[in-house]
Order: structure tokens, then C-alpha cells, then sequence
């Protein structure tokens, strides 16, 4: 897919987590904003998928650690006809397969249940071996917000990780410098990123996660990368992303917009350059 | 997307049958009867007609004797370190790609560090991994709190979807192993010390989520779970000879319980005692008194008897079980109190 269809890709992810939220009376909008061209770039580029086999045992894998951002992955996964696009107005009600955290056993096209925010890479670690034990090509992928990295399970899947040397094991870190209670820098430092994956042993890539570009250039090195290390891409962005009142700032965590406001959220969407 | 992924054959593979060395004993020991010493063994049997089997651990596969699975299948072997969380959380990925899981590490460190990884990642993706929790109880003797599991019984009975299995002997355990192999969702199987002596000479026919009937009596019924089984029935032997009929139940499915068999043991014998190695809070005990009370069949004589609600003092295993009244003679005392208490 072009660089413009993608860019218009992640505009819809945006504007459906926008019109979801309203369904729910509150969600995760930052938090896919700073994402939104990374999921573009993997779901309608990258990822080796096919919506009408779900379960191929030689699919890509992708396992969302910061499983809050699955409002911004539904409408992805609706638009490549995983299931109806009409199935999202249930988000969030009672019954819905839909909840703010994505679950395996309920939706077409996720690989893993997450949620509680430390366990992907360590599934990703398991997918990986599963792979390579029943001799499948595929990649995993794990996206990881900068906030997560505070939790120690994240640096015991690394470790593993890089023991057992698994080249197809990518984690994308979402650095979007904001977790709940502010700056990541000031709640709990998990930086420097770079050095900390290099330290246990990944290959570490880094990109601007908001330039489609740089990020598809950063996915297709993956081929002549060391296939003896697992890779790190670790994408630097910007929470809320897209809407000025929301980037960088620790009100818009969870939100909810009404009347004017999201008129001109989505205003403001529909016509900026991201 | 590249063109020619999906021509990938979608058989599950798993892995090469690299063939059954010769069982290894151990400083020439007969361990045929200890189950933590037929643990690995008994897996490398079952994976050299099933694909599905993989083995981990968090650096304990001298204690639990994975390390006779890896001299048989190196390649399905993963020893994560002492990294409990993420061994148990690869497991899940690993069965989320058609594997048939077993981590193993001390039950203490299985249930309570391990917890949300057995909930959130197993159970609630009812993926078939099975979490291997041994030297549960006080089997661990004078290592102390920190190494005992008191309350994993009453940890993995609150999740949802997470069948918990309690091991009995050796011969047991081999059943259960195989019985597990194609039983849905995730599951806690809970060993004792490996040390626990023969209750079954054989091979048992099992039904995971039924108990079974050791031995019949009229009087009272002991159900038992794990390592009081044997010195349950040894108990109801004893008292035998005294001239008192007491009914033993192997209760080794924790969660599901076999309500049946509770009903049935309260309604034709009116007594009934729980025995555990475990906090008796949400335990065993716990749970068949539930059945009992949500069915208004009640007992005429009612004990949950294991560890109360305390950190045990120092001491070996055996003096900790004579201490709680865990062993033969101390069930034997417990079953007179309740029947001598009117």
C-alpha cells in the first residue's frame, strides 16, 4: 500500500476510535493516537496475514501489549474483513466481544488476549519458539508502550529472548513519553531504551514512528537484520498524536468527547495532515 | 504481503521423534514410585507419540526432574531460568501455537508469583497449559514460608476456567499426564514432595473431575486430596481394626469437585472429614462445605482439617505433619475427636 493510502489509514484508525469512544462513554484515545501509523504500516503493509484464514498456522503474529490501544485496532481488523464492520457498534455493551482489552477467544484476527500490561513479550517469546519448533517462517510482533517497560516481565522476555535467539521475535516500542500519571522520564525512567534492549542482547532500530516512510523502511531491513538476534524497532511518537489539545498532555489518557468538542476533534481529524 | 506464505503446509508438525534413551536410574534407586522422579520420564514416554508435548521450568529440572525429559527431547526442552512470570506466560504463547505446555517450579512460586500469569494468560484464554506446582504444602519442611504453598489450593480454585488436579502417587501422576494430554483448558496440577508413598500399584483408570472410592465404610468419610491420601487411608486401616468403617475418597480434582460423591458420602454416612496439606481457609474443606450447604444436605459431624490460618514453625516434614496432625496417627486422633463428639 502507497505511503498516502497508508497516512489515510491511519486517519480512519484515529477517527473510529473516536466514534467508538462515544459508544462507550470513555476510551484510550492517546494512547492509539501515538500508534495509529505504526498498526497502519504492520496490518495493511507488513503483516504476512490473510483475513480469511485467521488461523493459518504460518500467519504473522502480533500481540498487542498495550492492549488499551484495541479500540484503535477493531476498525482495522473490520476493514480487512476479519468480521462486519457493523459488529463495532456493540463496543463496549454488554456481551459484545468487543471490550476495551482484546480477547483472543470472542474476535477473528487477534493472536493474543492482553491487558495487563508486562505479558506480550513473553507470549511473543512463547509464539516464536512455537514457530520455530513447527518449522514456520513467521514473525511475531509485539507492540510495547515505553510505560510498560517498567514492568520486570518485560526484562525477563527480553532476556529469554535473546538466550534462545530469536530472530523473528520483533518488539515495536511505542514511545509516546507519556504513561498515566505523566512523563515516563519523571514517573519511572525506563530509558535509555536503545541501550537497555542492545544491553540484553536485541538488535535495535530507530525510527520516527509518525513518518510512514521511516517505518516501512524500518520493518523491510528486518530481512537483512541478524537472524541470530531478536529485534527491537523502537518508534519515537508523540501521545495524541493528531489533535493538538491532546498531544503530550496526561488529561486524554481516558477521555470521553461530547457535542462541540468532538465535532471538532473530528474537524480536526478529517482535515490535518496526520 | 509476500506471495507465497500461505503455501505453507498447515500441518502442525511439532517436532521430530528423536527416540526413548534408556531410563536413567537414579544412584540406582528404584523410582518407579516417586513421582516427581517419574515427572520427566513419564513425559518423554508421552511425547514420543505426541508431537504436542513441551517442557519448561525456572532453573528446578534437577527438582522436578524435567531434566529426564530434556536428555529425551533436548529440542522441547526450555529451562527459562529463575524467571517464573515469564515461563509461565511462554508457555502460553507456546500452546497458543498448538503446543501442549508443562511448566514446572515449586508450587509456592507457581501459584503466588505466577498467579496472574496462570489467570490472565492460561485460564482466560483457556489455553492448554499445564502449570506443574511441586513440593506443595510444607514438603519443603524447614526451607520455610517462603517455600511452602499453602495457599495454592485456594488460589487456583478461585479462577475461572482453570481445572485443579491434586496428585496422589507416582502411578497417579503417569495417569493424570496422560489423561491431561486432551483435556480442554488450562490446568494446576499440584505435586507433592515426590516423595509420597504408593497409594495406587498401578496404573489407575482416571476421569479427571471424578473422585475416586478407595475404600467403603459406614461410619464416617475422609476425602482426601494430594499427599493425605495415603495417610488417610492408612488412618481409616487402623481404625478398622478398631472396629470404625471409615470411607476414604481420593478427591484429586480440586476445581471442578465431584459434587456427587460429597452428597453421596454425607447422605450415607452423615460424617465427613476434609484433610489437606493446605490453608484451610478456601480450601479442599472450603469447597466441600459448599456443596453441602448450597444442596442443604447436611452432615451430621463436619471438620476441615489441614493447616490452620498461621506460618508454620521450622521444622522437617515429618515432624510439621505430626505437628498439624497430618500424619496416620494424627487423622486417626482427629477421626475419633469427631466421632467420640457428641
Amino acid at each position: 500500500m502507497s505511503v498516502a493510502e497508508l497516512r489515510e489509514k491511519a486517519r480512519f484508525i484515529r477517527t473510529e476510535t473516536l466514534r467508538l469512544t462515544k459508544i462507550a462513554g470513555a476510551g484510550h484515545y492517546s494512547s492509539v493516537f501515538s500508534c495509529a501509523e505504526l498498526m497502519a504500516a504492520l496490518y495493511y503493509d507488513e503483516l504476512r496475514i490473510d483475513p480469511t484464514r485467521p488461523k493459518h498456522l504460518a500467519r504473522d503474529r502480533f500481540v498487542m501489549g498495550k492492549g488499551h490501544a484495541a479500540i484503535g485496532l477493531y476498525p482495522v481488523l473490520a476493514d480487512l474483513g476479519y468480521f462486519a464492520p457493523s459488529e463495532l457498534d456493540t463496543f463496549t455493551r454488554l456481551g459484545s466481544p468487543f471490550g476495551d482489552h482484546p480477547d483472543m477467544k470472542k474476535i477473528p484476527g487477534i493472536d493474543f488476549s492482553s491487558g495487563s500490561l508486562g505479558h506480550a513479550l513473553s507470549v511473543g517469546v512463547g509464539i516464536a519458539l512455537g514457530g520455530r519448533l513447527n518449522g514456520f517462517d513467521y514473525r511475531t510482533w509485539a507492540l510495547l508502550g515505553d510505560g510498560e517497560l517498567a514492568e520486570g516481565q518485560i526484562w525477563e522476555a527480553a532476556m529469554s529472548a535473546s538466550h534462545y535467539g530469536l530472530g523473528k521475535l520483533v518488539a515495536v516500542v511505542d514511545n509516546n513519553q507519556l504513561s498515566i500519571d505523566g512523563f515516563t522520564q519523571d514517573i519511572m525512567s525506563t530509558g535509555p531504551i536503545d541501550e537497555r534492549f542492545a544491553a540484553f542482547g536485541w538488535q535495535v532500530h530507530r525510527v520516527d514512528g509518525h513518518d510512514l516512510n521511516a517505518v516501512l523502511k524500518a520493518f523491510r531491513s528486518l530481512d537483512e537484520a541478524d537472524p541470530s538476534k531478536p529485534q527491537c524497532i523502537l518508534a519515537d511518537t508523540v501521545k495524541g498524536k493528531g489533535v493538538a489539545r491532546m498531544e503530550l498532555s496526561t488529561d486524554w489518557h481516558v477521555g470521553n468527547l461530547v457535542g462541540e468538542d468532538y465535532d471538532a476533534v473530528m474537524n480536526e481529524l478529517m482535515e490535518g495532515v496526520i | 504481503m509476500s506471495a507465497d506464505w500461505q503455501d505453507q503446509s498447515e500441518v502442525f508438525n511439532g517436532t521430530a521423534n528423536v527416540g526413548l534413551k534408556d531410563r536413567r536410574s537414579f544412584d540406582g534407586t528404584d523410582t518407579r514410585s516417586i513421582p516427581a522422579f517419574v515427572f520427566g520420564e513419564e513425559l518423554a514416554d508421552i511425547a514420543n507419540e505426541d508431537p504436542r508435548v513441551v517442557v519448561l521450568t525456572a532453573d528446578l529440572a534437577r527438582s522436578n526432574r524435567a531434566n529426564d525429559f530434556a536428555a529425551v527431547h533436548p529440542e522441547r526442552f526450555f529451562n527459562l531460568g529463575i524467571a517464573e512470570k515469564n515461563m509461565i506466560t511462554v508457555a502460553a504463547g507456546l500452546a497458543s501455537t498448538g503446543f501442549v505446555p508443562f511448566a514446572a517450579t515449586f508450587a509456592s512460586f507457581a501459584a503466588l508469583i505466577g498467579c496472574e500469569q496462570l489467570r490472565t494468560d492460561c485460564a482466560y484464554p483457556q489455553l492448554p497449559v499445564r502449570v506443574v506446582g511441586h513440593h506443595s504444602g510444607m514438603s519443603l519442611g524447614f526451607y520455610g514460608t517462603s517455600h511452602h504453598s499453602l495457599e495454592d489450593i485456594g488460589i487456583t480454585r478461585s479462577i475461572a476456567d482453570l481445572t485443579v488436579v491434586c496428585v496422589t502417587d507416582a502411578n497417579h501422576l503417569r495417569a493424570v499426564l496422560r489423561a491431561s494430554m486432551d483435556y480442554p483448558g488450562a490446568m494446576y496440577l499440584r505435586l507433592g514432595r515426590g516423595r509420597d508413598p504408593e497409594v495406587y500399584s498401578e496404573v489407575p483408570e482416571i476421569e479427571i473431575g471424578k473422585a475416586i472410592s478407595l475404600k467403603d465404610g459406614a461410619d464416617l468419610t475422609i476425602i482426601a486430596t494430594g499427599s493425605t491420601v495415603h495417610p488417610s487411608l492408612a488412618a481409616a486401616r487402623e481404625l478398622e481394626a478398631q472396629g470404625i468403617n471409615v470411607r476414604v475418597i481420593d478427591m484429586f480434582t480440586v476445581s471442578p469437585l465431584d459434587e456427587g460423591v460429597v452428597l453421596d458420602a454425607a447422605a450415607t454416612t452423615g460424617g465427613i472429614l476434609t484433610v489437606e496439606e493446605g490453608n484451610i481457609t478456601n480450601g479442599l474443606g472450603s469447597g466441600v462445605a459448599d456443596v453441602l450447604l448450597e444442596n442443604l444436605v447436611l452432615p451430621t459431624r463436619f471438620r476441615k482439617h489441614g493447616v490452620p490460618d498461621e506460618h508454620v514453625p521450622v521444622g522437617p516434614p515429618a515432624g510439621l505433619y505430626a505437628h498439624y496432625r497430618l500424619d496416620t496417627a494424627g487423622i486417626v486422633s482427629v477421626v475419633k475427636e469427631m466421632l467420640n463428639d457428641d
